[in-house]
């Protein structure tokens, strides 16, 4: 009797047993298959790319990136003009908004009484989720006319009659323009910025930084001595996340970019963006070549943004593994 | 007295240096002080104006009222009445999606190699400009559908949405103490049981802080459906065919002539601000919350 | 969660699902897409036409490039284009086109001081702004036009189309016509290179470009500078009268109009005679297809139109847009009728419309 009772509640243990394995082997396969997802994701998009681009890469060949030329009515198109047009307004913003986010992350680590750290932190972090659209019709009514009426003129009477300078910023006062789209694309990565920078500063060792102020160091030289040095991989992937938003930035640029397909010495003339012609011309383009010449746009963008998120990632990983040990 | 030549001698020697330091001190700290003065000034300047020019396009009209034609008043409800299907569908599309890739990512996969890709993957596309997202959809959904529509807007979105919910998935869920899943599994739980039963409803506020960031940063997204959903004049609940949503009315209505249509941008453009803004600090506190509970 | 929260969550989801799925049901809405130049107008009239009928004109004003691009795509129900396709892209991509609307492009400026129509120019000299050529606004050839203006040394910014626009086509087509640099340098189309400027999205983008930059000159249809209040340039035409832009000068360059010779419809009313005559009028076309995708909402959509035609002259008169004369729509009616077909059947009738 007992012998019959333990062997049927054996089996009946590896029935279940066997069922519990299978229940678990579902769901790792299951989360499994939408990890794969992801991964699918990113390669569907890079497919969708190259096959759009696919005729316009074929008819200009490597001219394409070579070429300033933006003509649908003889369908010659070149991404010159945007390459440079992204690549000019992200320069500005990382020129105008690294120093800044660098001066406010010190502030916010070093010189700013506890009682504000908390929430000037929390304001720096809500300002980062404002959508870059109320960046860009910001930028159209309020930033551009006082461009146009203040900054610019000033700049073409001062710095533009300088001699290797005036190349740079000649021409009509347009309000619009490369450096308009780069000042408030650097206002727009200030927020991102600053978090990532004193999120890393605040990863430095208090015994490092109070070492260095017990032997006599002033606050300016533990920042610039002791804490960049130590943090310095982490800042320089933070910049780099910083500069990947900046290159894929549409909305805050289209506003006031100027829409121009030319390459212009002056930064004070308009030009335009990747994102920016893609964002205006594409539901409008007729023809495989021109909508194939933005799809081609949008490679190139992909692969830039692709590169420099990479290497941050990278940077940072670096950090992250460093500050462990 | 001796006391008096040393401190003497220890003044004139190092006094020169000790004074070039402190002023550089100053003078750095003093630009740190004006850097953040300058660019707080500017975010402030932003939202000031947007307050001030949003304040007086909200009435309730704006919420009543459909997209008008040029040169008469009216409001944004279809347009806000599109945004809010389109999130919430994107958001009922990603959001599963990511929590089983998060899980696999903190459960499964830990460090592996394989893991390990699938992170690096996921955080490029979290950071990857929005308008290439638009761009698939269009050439996956739109082309071979013929049309835009809200189906593909929502789906865009929901390609925004799946990388955020992994990434706090991921991270919520390897906060959980292995002691707990360890329990777990000595009481006789399968796997599958001790993630779902314990470790999502110990990681449950964490998660939902995610979603809560995910749909706070599709809300304000323009670029991915400026081809996708395109925009509509009027109200429609179609998911097949174009659909309005605030942000491409507001792109649209921005760079328009039309003093009425500027003024219900800037209304638009406050009321997606302030959606977000509440997302944000909602995540905030429930993230807040967690912590202090352990 | 309670029993009632449950229930309510769950008729919530069904009410949900079951507004989603009637919708398919309900009337179609037209939707079309294209020109900026008639929407104004179009958009007056989807307004009448939806308080009367309840049926809704979803019109995306994108340029007219973008209209050809979609009715080509099949993406909407009809395309709206100020430039006019020729006889043989008409048959090549299956579609039929009409002219619905005629209006006047207007060179609009912003330069402190100046009222509407006090700055005069003509084609050559707009030709040679848009070329780069002419600078600022007290440059010799502007004064030569307006002897006694106190015009300042403002720098001239020129503002064109960024996206595709028949806009664009009239506005080049005429500088064309007058000025032999310009058409060789620039030529005519729906999107051309302009060696200077700045580039706005839209009539609505130029207008408001227009608006904001001081010193800017740019191009709209005329409603868009009515409504807006943007001064605009007086030209001298043809006939080398200086003419200001109202409904008088865009009727007397329709005047002559040849329609019933014109093959698809296809006639460019620029650079007409006539002492009245505003120099760059035109027209703005309609585009569907011969066999619709959707037969049902194609007679729709020609309903809205044949509405307009009865019943809609006095909107856009109020908008200096200049109707379509009687001769012509007979022949668009017979157009429709003839050529846009569900099978054998011509998807609306005259008698369907009443």
């Amino acid at each position: 009797m007992i012998d019959i009772a333990v062997v049927s509640d054996r089996t009946a243990i590896n029935r279940h047993g066997q069922r519990q394995r299978l229940q678990d082997a579902a769901f790792r396969i299951a989360t499994l298959v939408f990890a794969l997802v992801v991964l699918t994701l990113l390669g569907g998009v890079i497919v969708a790319l190259i096959e759009g681009s696919v005729p316009a890469l074929r008819e200009f060949g490597f001219a394409f990136i070579t070429t300033e030329v933006w003509n649908p009515v003889t369908d010659k198109f070149g991404a010159l003009a945007p390459i440079y047009g992204t690549l000019m307004t992200a320069l500005i913003a990382m020129a105008v908004g690294v120093p800044v986010s660098f001066g406010i992350a010190l502030f916010i680590t070093e010189v700013c009484p506890v009682w504000l750290k908390r929430p000037l932190g929390t304001a720096i972090e809500l300002l980062a989720g404002i959508p870059s659209i109320i960046y860009g019709i910001w930028g159209l009514f309020v930033f551009a006319p006082f461009m146009q009426s203040t900054v610019q003129p000033f700049l073409i009477n001062t710095l533009g009659q300088l001699p290797y300078l005036e190349d740079m910023f000649m021409g009509p006062p347009y309000g619009i323009g490369v450096l308009t789209a780069g000042l408030i694309l650097g206002i727009m990565v200030l927020p991102f910025i600053t978090s990532i920078t004193r999120d890393v500063f605040e990863t430095v060792p208090p015994m490092l930084k109070e070492s260095a102020y017990g032997l006599g160091a002033t606050t300016w030289e533990v920042v610039w001595k002791v804490v960049l040095p130590y943090t310095r991989v982490g800042v320089v992937g933070g910049v780099m996340l910083g500069l990947g938003r900046a290159l894929g930035e549409t909305m805050a640029v289209t506003f006031v970019i100027g829409n121009s397909h030319r390459i212009a010495t002056s930064i004070l003339a308009p030009g335009t963006t990747i994102s920016a012609a893609i964002a205006n011309e594409f539901t409008e383009a007729v023809g495989d070549i021109y909508t194939s010449s933005l799809v081609a746009l949008g490679l190139i963008l992909f692969v830039i943004t692709f590169v420099v998120l990479s290497l941050a990632k990278m940077m940072l990983l670096r950090l992250q593994r460093n500050a462990g040990t | 007295m001796p006391q008096a030549t040393a401190t003497a001698a220890v003044h004139s020697l190092d006094l020169g240096i000790y004074r070039r330091r402190r002023a550089v001190n100053r003078i750095a700290l003093t630009l740190a002080l004006g850097a953040a003065g300058v660019g707080l000034f500017w975010l402030i300047a932003i939202l000031w104006t947007l307050l001030y020019n949003g304040l007086s396009a909200i009435d309730l009209s704006l919420f009543t009222e459909m997209t008008p034609p040029p040169g008469s008043a009216g409001g944004l409800l279809n347009a806000i009445f599109g945004s809010l299907v389109m999130t919430i569908l994107a958001t009922l599309l990603g959001t599963p999606i990511g929590i089983m890739a998060g899980t696999w990512l903190a459960e499964f996969g830990q460090n592996g190699k394989l893991a390990g890709v699938i992170r690096f993957i996921n955080d490029i596309l979290l950071s990857a400009p929005s308008i290439i997202v638009g761009l698939f959809i269009y050439e996956v959904l739109v082309i071979r559908m013929g049309h835009f529509s809200a189906w593909a807007g929502a789906a865009a979105l929901a390609v925004i949405v799946v990388p955020v919910v992994v990434r706090t998935t991921e991270d919520m869920l390897k906060l959980v103490p292995n002691s707990l899943r360890e329990a777990a599994a000595a009481l006789g739980a399968p796997q599958w049981k001790v993630i779902s039963l314990v470790a999502y409803r110990a990681a449950r506020n964490g998660m939902i802080t995610g979603v809560l960031l995910a749909v706070a940063r599709i809300s304000g997204e323009t670029a991915p459906l400026l081809f996708t959903a395109l925009n509509n004049q009027f109200w429609s609940t179609n998911m097949n065919a174009p659909m309005a949503n605030l942000p491409v009315v507001i792109f649209q209505f921005a760079m328009s002539p039309y003093a009425e249509w500027q003024q219900l941008a800037w209304g638009g453009a406050l009321v997606i601000t302030i959606t977000i803004l509440i997302l944000n600090i909602s995540a905030r506190t429930l993230a807040a919350l967690t912590t202090t509970s352990k | 969660m309670t029993i009632l929260t449950k229930t309510t969550l769950r008729h919530a989801a069904f009410g949900f699902i079951a507004v989603m799925a009637t919708t398919g049901a309900q009337a179609a809405d037209i939707s079309g897409a294209g020109a900026t130049f008639p929407y104004p107008i179009y958009s007056k009239w989807a307004d009448s036409y939806k308080k009367e009928t309840n049926v809704g004109l979803n019109y995306q004003s994108i340029g007219s490039g973008g209209g050809i691009k979609q009715i080509k795509a099949k993406t909407v129900t009809f395309g709206a284009s100020d430039m006019p396709l020729k006889a043989e892209e008409l048959d090549a991509a299956g579609l039929v086109q009409w002219p619905q609307i005629m209006g006047g492009v207007v060179p609009v400026i912003n330069l402190k001081g100046f009222k509407p129509g006090e700055i005069k120019l003509n084609g050559l000299v707009l030709g040679n702004i848009y070329l780069g050529e002419i600078k600022k606004w007290n440059d010799e050839q502007i004064k030569a036009l307006n002897p006694g203006a106190n015009l300042p040394n403002t720098a001239i910014a020129p503002i064109y189309r960024s996206d595709g626009s028949g806009t664009t086509f009239l506005f080049t087509d005429y500088l064309s016509k007058v000025s032999p640099k310009f058409g060789s340098t620039i030529g005519a189309n729906s999107s051309v290179q302009f060696p200077t400027g700045i580039g706005a999205k839209g009539n609505e983008g130029v207008a408001n470009m227009t608006k904001q930059t001081e010193g800017a000159i740019g191009y709209v249809e005329y409603a868009y500078a009515k409504q807006n209040n943007i001064p605009y340039a007086a030209l001298q035409n043809k006939d080398g009268k200086v003419v200001e832009p109202k409904i008088e000068a865009f009727q007397a360059a329709a005047a002559n109009a040849d329609w019933a010779n014109a093959k698809g419809y296809y006639l460019v009313l620029t650079n007409q005679p006539g002492a009245e005559s505003w120099p760059i009028t035109g027209a703005s076309f309609i585009l569907m297809h011969k066999t619709p995708q959707d037969p049902v909402a194609a007679g729709e959509a020609l309903k809205f139109f044949d509405w307009s035609f009865k019943g809609g002259d006095k909107l856009a008169t109020d908008l200096d847009y200049v109707p379509m004369p009687d001769s012509v729509v007979q022949m668009v009616r017979k157009t429709w009728t003839e050529q846009i077909k569900a099978g054998d059947k011509p998807v609306w009738t005259a008698a369907a419309s009443k």
